[in-house]
């Protein structure tokens, strides 16, 4: 009986200690993995820096048509409401279809600013207010923006908006104002806080989990190792403009 | 006649003074502003320094936050409008629509526009309770 009773403890344990093994080696993995570029988060006082390249890879093949919960995500997180202007409205991100016209095909996919390594609006923008961070996202200092919207005409992408009306109860961390150009922030506060854009999150919490979000100049980082093994694309990619938001199966 | 005049213009002088509420009068009867009290206890020389350099500090402040992402806790706006929160009637934080919002308290005083609310906001979300201690709260709300 003592013996009936030893044996399976001593399988437990085994098993247990097994497992704990591979627990472990999954979790080291997974961290490597994915957590790799949020386990970094910066220190508050601490600048960004350019070993950092943040990045986007969209799955188009995991985007549904008609779904647009990334939009209404960052229109809640950022606060932007509809003024019932619909021309002239702020959109920081929109779902988009395209079509073959050789095919008929067509497929749905989000588009925002797309963060480029040689953005246009910067090169354009006569008072420095269009500028790219150290690590890769493009901002409008709406400082000392002076609502010319060159970088509006500028942006092959049509990924700025201007502020037409009179904005109240803005959230704090991301100001808006009228008589300014703004433009996906690829959630900069959250970033610089550890977390992932808000398209991002609620792709993955209630859609299909198509966007993934991380640093590009991180070898082990998700995102890196997608894009060097499946093939991405850049929209527009004969610009040159090196755009950090990539899609798949465009 | 003329004294009737100027009676008159006195008694509106009065008024305005006592119906306005915004102001106290110093030792030698000069109106000063009433600012309404912080939240939280501040560290020693914060009122006599942001007196003098507030706006030099929060315009640095900005461009580092803007352009360098440098979000720490000291001169950023956020952390303003969290501890310099004013209870409204509905003990909710008042706006800068109210005059008794802190900046407006001094700015209308001086007669100087501030325009940081246009874009900013002029508030911590509803979520703050200001009868609770605001540091963990103030901490959670900057974490955003």
């Amino acid at each position: 009986m003592s013996k009936g009773k030893k044996k399976p403890k001593a399988d437990t344990t085994r098993r247990n200690f097994l497992a704990g093994i591979a627990g472990m080696a999954g979790v080291s993995l997974a961290s490597g993995v994915t957590l790799f570029s949020y386990a970094e988060a910066k220190a508050p006082g601490e600048a960004v820096s350019s070993k950092v390249r943040w990045g986007m890879l969209i799955d188009i093949n995991k985007c549904a048509d008609g779904c647009d919960k990334c939009v209404s995500a960052c229109f809640k997180e950022n606060g932007i409401g509809n003024t019932g202007n619909p021309a002239t409205d702020p959109q920081w991100i929109r779902k988009i279809e395209v079509r073959n016209p050789n095919t008929s095909a067509t497929e749905s996919l989000p588009v925002m600013c797309q963060h480029c390594a040689k953005p246009p609006c910067v090169d354009v923008c006569p008072t420095g207010a269009s500028f790219k961070r150290d690590d890769g996202i493009v901002l409008v200092d709406k400082h000392i923006c002076i609502g010319c919207r060159y970088c509006m005409m500028a942006c092959p992408y049509k990924a700025r908006s201007f502020v037409h009306e009179d904005i109240t109860d803005q959230k704090p961390y991301v100001p808006r104002g009228k008589g300014t150009v703004e433009s996906c922030t690829l959630c900069v506060h959250r970033i610089d806080a550890g977390g992932i854009p808000a398209c991002v999150e609620a792709c993955a919490d209630s859609a299909g989990g198509a966007m993934l979000f991380g640093d590009l100049n991180d070898p082990n980082s998700e995102i890196s190792k997608r894009v060097a093994k499946y093939a991405s694309r850049q929209i527009r990619a004969d610009l040159g403009l090196d755009p950090g938001v990539r899609y798949r199966g465009l | 006649m003329r004294t009737l005049g100027y009676q008159l213009a006195l008694s509106i002088l009065a008024t305005t003074v006592l119906l306005s509420g915004s102001s106290v009068h110093g030792a030698d009867g000069v109106p000063l502003p009433k600012v309404p009290k912080a939240l939280e206890k501040a560290e020693k020389g914060h009122a006599e320094l942001m007196r003098l350099k507030h706006m030099d500090l929060m315009r640095h402040q900005r461009d580092e936050t803007v352009h360098k992402g440098i979000r720490t806790k000291q001169y950023s706006l956020k952390a303003c409008i969290s501890c310099h929160a004013v209870p409204g009637p509905d003990k909710q934080p008042v706006s800068i629509t109210s005059p008794k919002h802190f900046c407006r308290a001094c700015h209308d005083y001086a007669a100087v526009k501030v325009d940081c609310f246009q874009c900013h906001a002029s508030k911590p979300p509803s979520s703050v309770n200001l009868k609770q201690p605001l540091s963990n709260q103030i901490q959670g709300f900057l974490r955003r």
